[in-house]
């Protein structure tokens, strides 16, 4: 069951005017394909051209052996439903109704819906919890509701393939991760083709199969999550850096507004002259997360600070190497070696406050608990 | 098991509701029917009236006034106020707007100037027209009208422009026509003014009986698109992913309701506000855009509205009588006017 969905050679765009060139990709049935890339890079055109909503300027889309300009559009119907961006403003339809468009392939001339019809609309609401919804007005209900109404619609539709352009914009946290759960379940229980762009770039990493990287002229990436998700490519793509977006964990951080960031400490110099030349206002003091909050709320104030002194595989290391001026580091399970001691008291000797954010100190870091004491007896600590 | 259950009670409310309705109209439509041929410069009893259906060997002269004068016009009253209405509701499905309507977009102009046209030349050179030949004139200027409309919604997407143009088709085809008509003989105009503002007055068998077929078919061929009727209510890119061929749908819709628009003009000049008002009326009164329900109601709803505005436009200030457009824009002007409010409201909320 179910037809490999394939592209070949695409070139797509507005006008007669190209966007994207050659744009190729192979899906099998069940597979999950999600394009990532920044906004205005093209990924609506690509899902639009996909569809047939837009001409494509050349190659070929197929679905199985069939090219998609030779089936015929309830026939296409029966195998491809979407969920677009583009926001319906039905005057006066319930939502039942909505969703009982799906059906629009199946039913018979006029369109009237009978008791298998019936039945298939009120699961595909179920799936997405809107049965509820089912005697409101469209129009009245919000826009994560619409979103998902309309997926209903999509399932009612029982197509091999859904494409779905931002799917979860307009939903807040639980129903993005519910929907993305629906839509894996579809496709790993239904064997059904998932087409979708997404924003949340964490999200996409979790969910997809395939990635397809969309910016500018030509897809720049094509590949599994584990062969997209690399900083290059990534900070590449968007244009960002490192301490801006942490790709492990998808969190996404807010450069101080000073606009200074954190210097490599492999940089030549004695670190007297680093420090003079980079002073900050505070040191912070922790360890195994303790840190973060404060990190976030002096960046957030704008006070310039150093942190430390932190081993590199320690998650307040994440934050701090992305916000801090200056992180003082420690090689991974090392205990704190005279270097990184001597550096910390000396960035502490030059700032105004300390913090101390209750640190976790064990037999590898106990010299931490030394670098306290010198900040206590200089009457730093806050 | 029990949502189904009170999904089960709103159905048979829906239906209670459109049954209602039905009948209430279907109530409104005698009553209409039985005042359009008792009223008048004559006035005819019921006992009369029934004994005048029901016998029809009797050549007296009230006998003639119904069955030459008042029944031809309210018949033709209830098949052209159903087409208007019919074809306003298609140009609002077309354009998503609920302020479309076949005089606003000057469609109804574009055929006035052309049946205008068609007339003055054929009555110098033939001395009759045939009524066939004028629903065909009609027919080519609305399509002029709408082409340029269209155009005009492909270079701009804004619905106030559209109708700004429309307003403007308007005003240039009436100029012309006006034009037209004061260069044109004598015994010609009075005829040709009183039908270029519109009215139902001289209307006979012959033209009623062409008018309801070509009506019937169009409204016919209508109700089969209710399925991609509906689909489209979702706009176009949903319409085509689920089956409906936009391209060949937005053709046929536009050939019908300029046709139905063409063939009211071509008999009874250009009428305003009931292809916006009626419609509206309709989808509140039903509480439904499903086009299934609303086609036949609307169409219904046309002819009764256009029934009490004749009727209003003969007895009102008899026995001079008013056009018909003036009576109906003085009921839709107001409802329309109301609409936007409504739409503004419902915006901000």
């Amino acid at each position: 069951m179910g037809y490999d969905f394939s592209v070949k050679g695409l070139t797509v765009g507005y006008q007669k005017i190209p966007l994207i060139r050659d744009i190729e990709f192979h899906m099998e049935p069940g597979e999950i394909l999600t394009l990532i890339g920044p906004n205005g890079g093209g990924k609506s055109t690509i899902l639009k051209s996909i569809t047939r909503q837009l001409e494509s300027l050349a190659g070929t889309v197929y679905i199985g052996e069939k090219e998609i300009h030779a089936i015929d559009y309830k026939e296409l119907a029966k195998q491809m439903a979407v969920v677009l961006t583009e926001r319906a403003q039905p005057e006066m339809m319930s939502c039942h109704d909505v969703v009982a468009l799906g059906r629009y392939p199946y039913t018979g001339r006029l369109g009237l819906l009978k008791e298998e019809d019936e039945r298939i609309v009120r699961e595909s609401m179920v799936r997405v919890h809107v049965e509820e919804l089912m005697d409101r007005d469209y129009m009245t209900i919000s826009d994560g509701q619409k979103q998902r109404v309309m997926l209903a619609r999509a399932i009612c539709q029982q197509p091999e393939i859904i494409v779905l352009d931002e799917p979860t914009s307009y939903l807040d946290i639980r129903h993005k991760v519910e929907l993305l759960t629906i839509l894996r379940s579809m496709a790993r229980e239904n064997h059904t083709t998932i087409i979708m762009s997404l924003h949340e770039i964490d999200l996409a990493q979790k969910i997809s199969d395939r990635i397809l990287c969309v910016k500018g002229e030509v897809c720049s990436h094509y590949g599994t999550p584990e062969e997209i998700f690399r900083n290059e490519i990534i900070y590449d793509l968007y244009e960002i850096s490192e301490d801006t977006y942490n790709l492990n964990f998808g969190s996404i951080e807010i450069p101080k507004w000073e606009g200074s960031r954190a210097i490599d400490c492999e940089q030549p110099g004695t670190d007297d002259e680093r420090v003079e030349e980079n002073g900050v206002d505070e040191f912070v003091i922790s360890s195994a997360g303790s840190g973060i909050e404060t990190y976030r709320k002096l960046s957030k104030m704008g006070i310039s600070y150093a942190a430390g002194i932190l081993y590199e595989n320690d998650i307040d290391y994440q934050v701090a190497s992305a916000l801090a001026k200056h992180v003082v580091t420690e090689k991974a399970f090392e205990p704190i070696s005279d270097r990184a001691l001597q550096e910390a008291k000396l960035l502490i000797d030059k700032c105004k406050r300390v913090r101390i954010c209750d640190p976790v100190i064990g037999s590898q870091n106990h010299r931490l608990q030394e670098l306290i004491d010198y900040a206590r007896k200089q009457g730093k600590v806050l | 098991m029990k949502s189904k259950d009170k999904r089960e009670g709103q159905y048979i409310d829906q239906r209670v509701r459109y049954g209602t309705a039905f009948f209430l109209m279907l109530i409104l439509f005698f009553i209409l029917l039985f005042l359009n041929i008792r009223i008048g410069s004559v006035s005819i009893s019921l006992p009369d009236i029934v004994h005048i259906l029901l016998s029809r060997d009797d050549g007296g002269t009230a006998y003639q006034i119904i069955w030459q004068i008042r029944l031809p016009r309210v018949c033709m009253a209830i098949v052209l106020g159903g087409a208007l209405s019919l074809s306003g509701f298609l140009l609002q499905i077309y354009f998503q707007n609920p302020i479309a309507g076949p005089y606003i977009l000057g469609i109804s102009s574009g055929a006035k100037m052309f049946v205008a046209l068609t007339l003055i030349v054929l009555i110098q050179k033939i001395g009759r027209v045939n009524s066939v030949v004028m629903i065909l004139s009609a027919f080519a200027g609305a399509m002029m009208s709408i082409a340029f409309v269209l155009l005009l919604a492909r270079k701009i997407h804004h619905m106030s422009v559209l109708l700004i143009g429309g307003i403007m088709i308007n005003y240039i085809c009436s100029a012309i026509t006006d034009f037209v008509v004061t260069f044109a003989d004598d015994s010609n105009i009075v005829n040709l003014h009183g039908w270029s503002l519109g009215s139902f007055s001289g209307s006979n068998w012959r033209d009623c009986f062409i008018a309801m077929v070509v009506v019937m078919v169009s409204v016919v061929l209508t109700f089969l698109l209710s399925k991609q009727i509906q689909a489209y209510q979702l706009g176009e890119a949903y319409a085509q992913s689920v089956g409906v061929d936009v391209r060949r749908f937005r053709i046929y819709i536009i050939l019908l309701s300029s046709f139905m628009a063409a063939c009211v003009t071509a008999f009874a000049g250009p009428v305003s506000f009931v292809g916006i008002a009626v419609p509206h009326l309709v989808k509140r009164g039903f509480g439904t855009t499903k086009p299934l329900i609303i086609i036949p109601a609307c169409y219904f709803a046309g002819g009764i509205f256009c029934m009490l505005c004749d009727l209003i436009a003969r007895t009102l200030f008899a026995p001079t009588e008013l056009n018909i457009g003036t009576v109906t824009a003085i009921f839709g002007a107001p409802i329309v006017i109301w609409m936007l409010l409504k739409r503004k409201r419902s915006q901000m909320q």
